[in-house]
């Protein structure tokens, strides 16, 4: 790791204030300081988040549920309000790393996870993502766990986030404050597809620093799943991971939100698909048709092709889980 | 991407944190680690360094009552925590911790490298309650591998503690 100064500002106004292009907020660590010791991320100073007050909290007001941004995933997968109100999301949350990451990374570090890209890794290779203008050698090279939707000629990278895969789905808004003042932005807007800027994975800008997520309040009780998709019963990144919830009101479904993780530079979703699943009868010709929909212009780049198969099937079968109240369990890993 | 890459440090920080029930005063430059700083200023070596990037569990301890992969924690980030090590798990007239008699009954390990953090692993996830089948036991103790494969073993080690 290269030297850095090292500070712990006590308020966010000060995190703020001392925030500029050449450092780091540092919360969970799990992210940053590995990315460091690959040399990838090289700050010269670290701001530790870790002794202010007030973003530790679940609460929840007028139906929104609030988890400030240092609150762990370990514990916000355990809190009584996420287990009550958004279920959904603690399973997705449980899907990702170990229970020793889970204990460290926070909300917020979650919402800034970089790709986990080989070559975004490897700084004896060229990356857009890392140094601009240099390329891109995961197009025609080792792409297995690269993106079939919304890539660029300049980036084919994935978002890694479990976790964030269910707050699109859930319709989240990050809050962020910045010098400023405060700003809302939904879970479509936070994070972006690479176009010809791939080093800038989300909207948000150098100064700011996240201190909550809400969620809106939605009832879908146990009409949902996570069904992450990978090359181990656990402990690895999703090849195709579908987040998704219902309402059925009639026999027929009222509403229904789906996101996907693992295909896409951002949690993908789909507006028409789910407007499309409204008023239908849950069954497999309405989850193929909406699979169609989330799929169209899914592209694969040669080692990644299954990926397209894959999620054509995962869909239908998340979609089938949730209608169904059969949440994917993680614990036991035959999938229903 | 910032690339200032101008000479700065060593600025060592002050560190008191209590490992084991004593507590230890340490400088250390910001960017060491919490196991560099278990192992080379502490000279506890029983928390292991596999991948240096939270990816083995091998460097498993247990900060602030939670489980914690050590080579991804700034020591300086940590000032005033506990933290419990493999050292610190037996009683202190050395009689070993259940989890460790049951790795040693059940063989739960070959090369015994990743153990220690197997251990603490175990020892965290018996106190979350999270070791209730055998299913749930490989699912809760996914981020400690064991390149010998004493899985088996070591899932049986930890049910058995559990189930008592």
């Amino acid at each position: 790791m290269r030297p850095f100064t090292f500070s712990r500002p006590e308020a966010p106004a000060l995190a703020i204030a001392g925030k500029d292009a050449a450092s780091r907020f540092l919360a969970g660590g799990t992210n940053l300081v590995d990315l460091m010791k690959y040399d990838v991320e090289r700050p010269a100073a670290v701001l530790d988040l870790g002794r202010i007050a007030g973003l530790r909290e679940v609460t929840q007001a007028g139906g929104t549920l609030r988890i400030g941004a240092l609150v762990t995933n370990a514990d916000a997968a355990a809190h009584p309000l996420v287990l009550a109100h958004h279920p959904l999301l603690a399973d997705a949350i449980l899907a990702g790393a170990t229970p020793q990451l889970r204990n460290m990374a926070t909300t917020g570090g979650n919402l800034l996870q970089r790709t986990r890209c080989h070559y975004f890794y490897d700084r004896q290779t060229a990356c857009n993502k890392r140094e601009p203008g240099t390329g891109c050698p995961a197009i025609g090279g080792v792409n297995r766990i690269h993106a079939i939707l919304g890539a660029s000629e300049s980036c084919i990278a994935t978002h890694p986030s479990d976790m964030c895969v269910a707050l699109a789905a859930l319709e989240a808004v990050v809050v962020a404050q910045g010098p400023e003042g405060e700003r809302r932005i939904p879970m479509a807007e936070f994070h972006r597809l690479p176009g010809n800027e791939p080093q800038r994975d989300t909207t948000l800008g150098e100064r700011e620093l996240i201190t909550a997520v809400e969620i809106p309040a939605w009832d879908y009780g146990a009409h949902r799943t996570y069904l992450k998709l990978r090359d181990r019963l656990s402990y690895a990144f999703a090849l195709v991971s579908v987040a998704a919830a219902v309402t059925l009101e009639g026999g027929r479904i009222a509403k229904a939100r789906i996101a996907l993780g693992g295909v896409a530079h951002k949690p993908w979703r789909v507006a028409e698909a789910e407007t499309m699943l409204q008023g239908q009868a849950p069954g497999e010709d309405a989850f193929a048709a909406a699979a169609s929909l989330i799929l169209r212009g899914a592209q694969g780049q040669g080692h990644n092709d299954f990926k397209i198969e894959l999620a054509r099937r995962a869909i239908p079968r998340a979609l089938h889980q949730a209608a169904h109240a059969t949440p994917q369990s993680h614990v036991e890993k035959r999938i229903a | 991407m910032p690339d200032d890459l101008s000479p700065r440090g060593p600025d060592l920080l002050s560190v008191p944190i209590t490992v084991n029930g004593q507590e230890r005063h340490m400088r250390l430059a910001p960017w060491t680690t919490l196991l560099d700083a278990l192992r080379d200023t502490l000279g506890l070596s029983g928390s292991k360094k596999g991948c240096d990037h939270g990816q083995c569990g091998a460097c498993t301890v247990i900060l602030d009552g939670r489980r914690v992969n050590a080579c991804l924690v700034l020591a300086a980030s940590k000032e005033g925590s506990e933290v419990r090590t493999v050292e610190g798990l037996a009683a202190p007239d050395g009689t070993l911790h259940p989890l460790q008699q049951a790795f040693i009954a059940h063989d739960a390990f070959q090369c015994g490298y990743c153990t220690p953090g197997q251990l603490c692993s175990g020892v965290a996830l018996l106190e979350e309650g999270h070791a209730k089948t055998p299913d749930e036991i490989r699912e809760w103790m996914s981020g400690n591998l064991c390149r010998c494969g004493a899985y088996p073993n070591i899932v049986a080690a930890i049910g058995e503690v559990a189930s008592r």
